[in-house]
């Protein structure tokens, strides 16, 4: 197990929580940061959601894109068909994502190791080209909502009310994800990743757990996805992009694998990487990743990993 | 019917495409357990190197060779500078160092060479067409094209079935301690290896730039079309790598053709036009699940 305390992930909320402060305090806070960290937090519930079955279950998914996709995809389509209320979307979005995750995971389960990266690889793949092909739907262009999602009719969702109701989401999502790594599945999990064969020496099934959580992080994944595309406005089949499933593997791996709260880190590290060094230079990559690598060469345990012993 | 063979035609020689990028791969990841994502960048620098030398140095034939070695040495950097620190280490490290070097090397290209497309000229000798049968004819180039694939594939396949180094390289790929054991220079072999892997994607980049636009990015794709052969095939495989790819190329080209067809006949309305590319696109991904339910090592394991 991880010693993980309480401390880091109490300030980085608390930093979150600066911007709705500073507002209700009166400052008149707008512009780029604001929506900078509106996309930090909405990807670091993805992220996240990612780091329960990588960090913790050492699954190394390189799909978890896809079910980002399906779950703005689910706004699109129902926004489509002029549903635009969360309780129909979001557990829409869970389902179709989990049923995905429940799929593939079951096919990708079979193989270990660069097998299932590969497997993981070619299924948000064939989600990538499937919704690039939704001529409905913009097809590779994309598709602009007519309308954000609203919650129980209001509009919690807007511009005004986003970054609160995703800060909401966020914390909501890492203290579930917090108790089920502390649950008897979660340890089952964090044991499937040390030793299969002792787990099923247990009487536990490895397979049926990791399916489990697959699905699990699936769903998670979706809210996220929901979110995603109302913070834009705008989905696109990117959103399933191979590159995107590389970057949330980032951002988990730069905050700190199996600690969830790095995956706010690795989040806010990325995107202020592509943001921040996008006004920089339009070649920004050529410093994002030669830093990409030093960072898996050099930086083992991550930025939350700094001062943090791993046993 | 003439749909058909030409689709049948374009798919094989997508297949002998796929399958000069999984060879190099396939044999890397067998030898040194090593992910290479980068791979796919070879072929992106084989056709942009294509495309200079076929501008600077004398047309297509001195482009194909000096692109190729070209490829092949900028592999071999690549090995030296970074991937020879990931030996050893998890697949998530290296998974996401080579994803690093994506990165980065799709932005040089940018700065090198711009974003937009360029295009590469086929050869003189090669750019006409031929009379295949009534009422078709058929580029020779894509004829050409799928004849080096099976070249190269008997050739591989004679080197490491057959060869010396193709004994220790199946050596190597079933026990590296033993064969270092033995007095065998492992990082040399593995070296050797690498280059041929980078060269052999370089060379198909090369090949295919006459038929694809190139441009930055355009290595993932079939990276991960790679990917799906070798996972069909069995990691490690040489013989795998090609049924697969020849597999890949068919289901993907014949299914694109026949399935949008299919939906048209089957579902009538606007449904077809619909439900037709999105299920085309997802077949071979399917047929990649369906085989591995089945057989979760691949058709023809490397080893049992």
């Amino acid at each position: 197990m991880r010693r993980s305390g309480l401390l880091l992930p109490l300030v980085l909320f608390g930093v979150l929580a600066l911007v709705p402060g500073l507002r209700a305090a009166g400052v008149p806070l707008g512009g780029f940061w604001p929506l900078l960290l509106e996309r930090v937090i909405v990807f670091a519930i993805a992220a996240m959601s990612l780091d329960l079955i990588l960090g913790i279950g050492g699954l190394v998914s390189f799909g978890h894109a896809a079910p980002l996709a399906i779950g703005a995809y689910t706004v699109a389509i129902l926004n489509e068909a002029n549903v635009t209320e969360a309780a129909l979307v979001v557990p829409c979005a869970m389902v179709a994502a989990g049923v995905f995750a429940l799929l593939t995971g079951a096919v990708a389960l079979r193989t270990r190791g660069i097998n299932f990266i590969m497997i993981t690889l070619a299924f948000a793949q064939m989600v990538f080209f499937a919704v690039s092909s939704l001529a409905d739907y913009g097809g590779e262009d994309g598709y602009t909502l007519f309308s954000r999602t609203r919650v129980l009719g209001h509009d919690w969702l807007g511009a005004n009310n986003f970054y609160v109701s995703a800060l909401v989401v966020l914390f909501g999502v890492w203290l579930l994800l917090r108790m089920i790594s502390l649950s008897r599945f979660g340890r089952a999990l964090a044991a499937c990743r040390q030793n299969r064969v002792r787990v099923r020496a247990l009487g536990l099934d490895p397979f049926a757990i990791e399916l489990v959580a697959m699905v699990i992080a699936a769903m998670i994944c979706a809210v996220a996805g929901v979110l995603m595309a109302n913070e834009a406005e705008f989905v696109s089949p990117a959103y399933g992009g191979w590159q995107r499933s590389g970057d949330l593997m980032v951002m988990v791996i730069l905050g700190g694998i199996g600690s969830l709260h790095g995956a706010i880190l690795g989040a806010f590290v990325v995107v202020l990487a592509e943001e921040g060094l996008g006004r920089l230079t339009q070649h920004w990559p050529l410093i994002y990743g030669p830093g990409l690598i030093l960072a898996v060469l050099y930086l083992r345990g991550g930025l939350a990993g700094i001062g943090v012993r791993r046993g | 019917m003439i749909l058909f063979v030409v689709q049948a035609l374009n798919g094989f020689q997508l297949g002998m495409l796929l399958f000069l990028i999984a060879a190099g791969l396939t044999l890397v990841f067998g030898v040194m357990k090593f992910v290479n994502l980068a791979h796919g960048v070879q072929y992106m620098l084989g056709a942009y190197l294509g495309v200079t030398f076929a501008a600077h140095a004398g047309g297509f034939w001195p482009a194909l060779v000096l692109a190729s070695v070209v490829a092949g040495l900028a592999g071999l950097v690549l090995e030296r500078l970074i991937f020879r620190h990931l030996y050893g280490r998890s697949e998530l490290d290296q998974v996401l160092a080579t994803f690093g070097v994506i990165i980065t090397l799709n932005e040089i290209v940018r700065v090198i060479w711009g974003s937009s497309p360029l295009e590469l000229a086929m050869p003189e000798g090669l750019s006409a067409s031929f009379q295949l049968m009534e009422g078709l004819r058929y580029p020779v180039y894509r004829v050409a094209l799928a004849g080096a694939g099976i070249l190269v594939a008997v050739l591989l396949a004679f080197v490491v079935n057959r060869t010396r180094v193709g004994m220790l390289i199946r050596a190597g790929a079933s026990n590296q301690e033993m064969v270092g054991a033995l007095g065998v220079d492992i990082g040399g072999l593995f070296r050797l290896v690498f280059g041929v892997g980078a060269m052999l994607a370089g060379f198909a980049g090369v090949l295919a730039g006459p038929l694809v636009s190139v441009e930055p990015g355009m290595g993932e794709n079939l990276l991960i079309l790679a990917f799906v052969v070798i996972v069909i095939g069995g990691v490690g495989s040489i013989r795998g790598a090609f049924v697969a790819a020849v597999i890949v190329g068919l289901v993907d080209t014949l299914g694109r053709a026949m399935i949008t067809d299919a939906a048209k006949a089957l579902l009538s309305g606007p449904a077809s036009a619909r439900l037709g590319p999105a299920v085309a696109s997802m077949l071979i991904y399917l047929v990649m699940a369906a085989v591995l339910a089945v057989r979760p090592t691949g058709l023809f394991p490397a080893r049992a």
